[in-house]
């Protein structure tokens, strides 16, 4: 259903009382709702960010879809590659509701109006990253996204059920490719080593920068569409991994990482944002190339979408 | 630095105000028709709306929801309808429209005071 016409005439301020009660009584908001502008804006800007994150983010992984080790493997990787295909498809879905259009929101995001996550700008050396991915990046991801499952806007909060269900097997094949490269040779350990220390800074600042240089965070927990800060979430993530990287018997690349006993939680060294703010702002190791073959897939496939067009023209012309 | 937020899972990207929302669909695209999905997720369930999806026609509208929505038995049978068929009650979901059943108590059964010891009602 389309996005409803405003109507200028009602009462706003009835609206804003009733749209405020809702979020207030955490019932969720629906796409026939009215609803603040600012709210609607900020709804689209973070749902497009993150479709596109989901659609870039097939392209690291999918590198190694011709040279997975194993037939078993590379069924697995085809499986999540896909998987992540899909979290696209729900965000864009839901996006719509918010009478955003799909096709220009891709346009938006080739014309690099609108961003994808920092993450995807890294690339993935050996078939160890798509382990570190699946463990670091995917762990990241459910740490952030579980929340989102009780956002305040109904079709965001129901597409992050459903990709929340699916992240977990991408986590745990992440983790379990790990394991069997660590019970390898000495030279597969370094491998995974050598991705852990490449991937884990990186994770850490998909968080995004701390809570005190993040000036619009309190309207976005008004509106119930963030749930946690930055910190807090990067917090919970840091204490979750440290235990699995015990287990797996790799060490995180931070001298500073102790555990506070008062606290029972990490503290761990600072976080390199100029590296951050230069890779969001297009000078990562692969932006260009994530960017290019976006827009080859758009422009080299034009034709199919062409073809389809024309036959159901074709199709429905014979029917009628 | 513009606004960033970790929220949309995958990572902290600008979400402030100068990123663009409004929809400027390009001229020369032909847009597919915008189709709501809904699935029986198994025998003895209601169909259940679960998202859309864009396609040229019904039958590629059945096999994207499939792929798109199916591809862990979440289903047993999809159907698909265009957006623009669907007509709705109105734009607000807690329309007075359904408020004339607010007030009839008699309807449900805990209107009702039948004694304790009445058996099997």
């Amino acid at each position: 259903m389309s996005a409803p016409p405003l109507d200028r005439s009602v009462d706003t301020a009835a609206l804003q009382e009733q749209f405020d009660a809702t979020i207030a009584a955490e019932h969720r908001i629906e796409p026939r709702d009215w609803m603040p502008e600012g709210y609607r804006k900020t709804l689209i800007r973070q749902i497009a960010q993150h479709a596109h994150s989901e659609i870039i983010g097939m392209q690291p992984e999918g590198d190694w879809l011709l040279s997975a080790p194993s037939l078993r493997r590379k069924a697995i990787l085809l499986a999540k590659v896909q998987d992540e295909a899909g979290h696209g498809m729900y965000l864009y879905s839901a996006a719509e509701t918010l009478g955003a259009d799909r096709a220009d929101l891709t346009d938006k995001l080739i014309e690099g109006r609108q961003k994808y996550s920092s993450i995807f700008n890294y690339p993935t050396l050996t078939y160890a990253d798509v382990g570190v991915i699946g463990w670091f990046v995917d762990g990241a991801a459910i740490c952030n996204q579980v929340p989102l499952c009780r956002s305040s806007y109904g079709p965001y909060a129901r597409a992050m059920i459903r990709v929340c269900k699916e992240e977990s097997f991408h986590q745990r094949q992440g983790y379990e490719l790990l394991m069997t490269m660590m019970r390898g040779t000495d030279e597969q350990r370094a491998m995974v080593q050598d991705a852990v220390d490449r991937w884990w800074w990186p994770s850490l600042m998909m968080f995004g920068p701390p809570d005190d240089d993040s000036p619009n965070s309190a309207q976005s927990m008004a509106w119930g569409i963030k749930r946690h800060s930055n910190d807090e979430l990067r917090q919970r993530y840091v204490d979750m991994s440290v235990p699995q990287a015990e287990v797996l018997g790799v060490t995180l690349p931070d001298p500073e990482l102790t555990l506070d006993r008062e606290t029972g939680k990490h503290r761990f060294g600072a976080i390199d944002w100029d590296e951050f703010k230069r890779v969001i702002s297009g000078d990562g190791p692969a932006n260009a190339e994530r960017i290019a073959r976006r827009r080859a897939a758009r422009d080299d496939n034009a034709w199919v979408i062409d073809a389809a067009t024309a036959y159901a023209e074709k199709h429905a012309g014979v029917a009628a | 630095m513009s606004e960033l937020t970790s929220e949309g899972g995958h990572g902290a990207v600008p979400t402030g105000p100068e990123v663009p929302v409004e929809a400027k669909p390009a001229l020369t695209r032909r847009d597919w028709p915008l189709y709501e999905v809904f699935v029986r997720g198994k025998r003895g369930l209601n169909h259940v709306h679960v998202g859309s999806l864009h396609a040229p026609d019904d039958e590629m509208a059945v096999h994207a929801a499939r792929d798109l929505y199916t591809r862990r038995n979440e289903g047993v049978s999809i159907w698909v309808v265009r957006a623009a068929d669907i007509t709705a009650s109105s734009p607000d979901e807690k329309d007075p429209m359904f408020a004339p059943s607010g007030d009839k108590v008699y309807r449900h059964p805990t209107f009702y005071e039948i004694p304790e010891n009445v058996p099997h009602m």
